[in-house]
């Protein structure tokens, strides 16, 4: 999995709440047998017409915004499915961070497997790093993981919180299954008294 | 004296393999369900490590969510292409990994959300997980349930565990009886329209209460299936002897010596007096009325008597997604909801395809026509449910007032197969998402019960399914 350490780069405003998983990647691109190549069409329905063309005032289309690497959204940003597919567009778009006031859970831990930073921070401050990152390209956002701060391009520095382990998964670039693969004689050990307990298992 | 615990708390203790210092902890996984969609990464994943699957025993596939419901789809050149390619993807997989499956020419396959509890292999007391949202719906059985994304269905292949740390425990109390013509899906959206769609973040939810009581288990799963859409990881109701019944025979169910074991551990599974939840709410199952979605937000709930909302009725940022809600929607604020027209019905999905949802449609369709017109689909839950229809009659009452009757899957639910709305078409749906685009682009969709879908058939516009008991 990619590291994540620090990230400088443009922030993407989409003030929408309730952002789900078929506006990130609407299913007709879910039939892939493949992670990658999804980029092109992450948030699809909103971006491009019927015709495949641009929609010129989505966000994303802008030429401010098209090397956007961090989205600030509004509230419940990734409800819906548990399709990977969602971390697996954005990423593959290049937004390597994501700053909204909540996620839905299954979104958010998709997130970190996937090298991406969700951060959820209270209202009022999202409210300022979305009025920041309304300046486009010229405003560049600064993400420290090790220290857990955002900076602005104003210079307002807000703290965020992160799962230790996560964090610590994140900053090394570890995989989930190689750290669990250390513990599997406790998973037998679990497995053997298990089935004496509950043979129906 | 020990701590009280909530169901929760128990199924959760039941099931930790390891917890390190900062409370995360390894949760071994009983049953892992598999569909087509969310599973060609994870088990490429595991070729290109070198792994096999650990408990293969313990893992169920089954292809649904894109598999057309119309004949003659065991032949791969009656799918799309992708389509073919995904399940010809899954079908290897399960043979080369060597677990149990259920391909499309099997009367036993159906949504894997349906086919778990049919088939025996959703228990109480397990731990279950699919890479899918819905696999909230086996909570019914007291098993806790949640919906994993890819990487993880790739973990708990290779090490039958996952990740977790623990959510929080949050009641949700259906007091009373319910009202005639309101049902296990008025439940379960009218929670949602109260608390919203990130009501239940970060919690589990236990659903109790006279009411929950009286569910039948298929009303159960309607209930917890959509446990998600209120932003819990997980719904859950604690077994009782209505869920011993269920199970009780079923082909994976334990049998003999193994059987009143299990059933002995079973009635163990329930929240303790003086269990502390981290958030409760209640509502009076006599305030419950049959309720329709008017936007594209789950929590857009509003009972079948109301009016359109105006944007203006809300605050915050739902200002501007109630307002983008109902420009997609095309509906003007003030028009009662009983005037809205449809142009077409889908009734199925793992929130309303079982048995008791069909007959509970064919009592309100038996000896009418749909409107004309209108495009009335019905796909049952499996090819188990299907042949239960058939036999009971069901069938031939659908056929009779012009609905389309399918082969078992996902169908227009999130319309990944031919089963899908043009721009602008509207649908009364049993389904559990109205988002934009579900069920096919620019698709309108309102979620309510297969009662009142029916209801709306005859009608031809959304309808108060009161009216016509
Ligand atoms: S029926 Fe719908 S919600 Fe249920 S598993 Fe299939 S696609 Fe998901």
């Amino acid at each position: 999995m990619d590291k994540f350490e620090k990230l400088t780069g443009i922030a993407a405003p989409m003030p929408l709440v309730n952002i789900d998983t078929d506006m990130i990647i609407p299913k007709n691109f879910l039939k892939t047998i493949k992670r990658s190549g999804l980029g092109v069409n992450l948030f699809d329905e909103m971006r491009y017409d019927r015709e495949g063309n641009e929609i010129a005032d989505f966000v994303l289309n802008k030429p401010q915004y098209r090397e956007t690497e961090i989205l600030v959204a509004g509230d419940n940003f990734g409800c819906g499915s548990s399709r990977e597919h969602a971390p697996w567009a954005i990423k593959d778009f290049g937004i390597r961070c994501v700053i909204a006031p909540s996620f839905a859970d299954i979104f958010y831990n998709n997130c970190f497997k996937n090298g991406i930073l969700p951060i959820a921070l209270p209202q009022e401050q999202v409210d300022v790093l979305m009025r920041d990152a309304e300046k486009g390209s010229n405003a560049r956002m600064e993400i420290d993981l090790e220290a857990q701060t955002i900076t602005s391009s104003d210079g307002d520095v807000f703290t965020f919180e992160v799962d230790e382990f996560k964090k610590h998964c994140l900053l090394n670039g570890l995989d989930d299954i190689g750290l669990t693969m250390e513990n599997v004689d406790t998973i037998t050990t679990f497995e053997n008294d298990v089935l004496t307990d509950r043979p129906w298992i | 004296m020990s701590t009280p615990k909530t169901l929760y708390d128990k199924l959760w203790d039941a099931h930790v393999v390891h917890e390190a210092d900062d409370g995360t902890c390894l949760l071994y996984i009983d049953r892992h369900l598999v569909h087509e969609v969310t599973s060609p990464q994870a088990f490429e994943g595991l070729r290109m490590a070198g792994r096999p699957v650990r408990a293969p025993e313990r893992t169920i596939a089954v292809p649904d969510h894109n598999v057309p419901t119309t004949a003659g789809r065991d032949d791969p050149k009656n799918m799309t292409e992708d389509s073919a390619i995904q399940v010809a993807a899954l079908d290897k997989n399960a043979k080369e990994f060597g677990i149990h499956y259920y391909p499309v020419s099997d009367v036993r396959q159906g949504i894997v959300h349906i086919v778990g509890p049919e088939q025996g292999w959703t228990l109480p007391g397990m731990t279950v997980v699919c890479g899918d949202s819905h696999t909230a719906t086996h909570g019914a059985f007291g098993a806790l349930a949640h919906g994993i994304g890819t990487s993880e269905v790739e973990h708990v292949l290779a090490t039958q565990t996952l990740i977790q740390k623990k959510a929080k425990n949050m009641k949700v109390e259906i007091t009373g009886k319910l009202r005639p013509g309101v049902t296990a899906k008025d439940i379960t959206l009218s929670v949602i329209g109260a608390t919203g769609t990130a009501g239940g973040t970060g919690h589990v939810i236990e659903y109790c209460g006279e009411a929950i009581r009286d569910l039948s288990m298929e009303g159960r799963m309607t209930v917890c299936n959509m446990a998600i859409e209120g932003g819990a990881r997980a719904g859950l109701i604690a077994p009782d002897e209505k869920t011993f019944a269920y199970c009780e025979g079923r082909p994976n169910a334990p049998k003999g010596e193994d059987w009143d074991k299990a059933v002995a551990y079973w009635k163990t599974l329930f929240s303790d007096e003086g269990a502390h939840y981290d958030k409760v709410v209640t509502l009076k199952g006599e305030d419950i009325a049959p309720v329709v979605t008017w936007g594209t937000s789950p929590e857009d709930v509003l009972p079948i008597t109301a009016s359109v909302p105006s944007a203006t009725d809300f605050e915050g940022g739902k200002v501007e997604a109630a307002q983008r809600s109902l420009d997609y929607m095309d509906l003007k604020p003030g028009t009662p909801l009983s005037d809205v027209e449809i142009d077409t019905v889908f009734i199925g999905s793992c929130t309303n395809g079982r048995i008791e949802d069909l007959r509970a449609a064919a009592a309100i369709l038996k000896g009418k026509k749909v409107k004309d017109g209108l495009r009335a689909m019905i796909v049952p839950g499996s090819g188990l449910v299907r042949a239960q229809a058939e036999e009971e009659g069901l069938a031939d009452i659908f056929k009779e007032a012009g609905f389309e009757w399918r082969l078992a899957g996902c169908s227009m639910c999130l319309a990944m197969n031919p089963d899908q709305l043009a721009p602008g078409e509207r649908c009364a749906a049993t389904s559990n998402r109205n988002f934009e685009g579900r069920q096919g682009y620019k698709g309108r969709t309102h979620l309510m019960s297969p009662e009142m879908a029916a209801a709306a058939a005859l009608t031809g516009r959304l309808t108060d399914v009161r009216d016509m008991m």
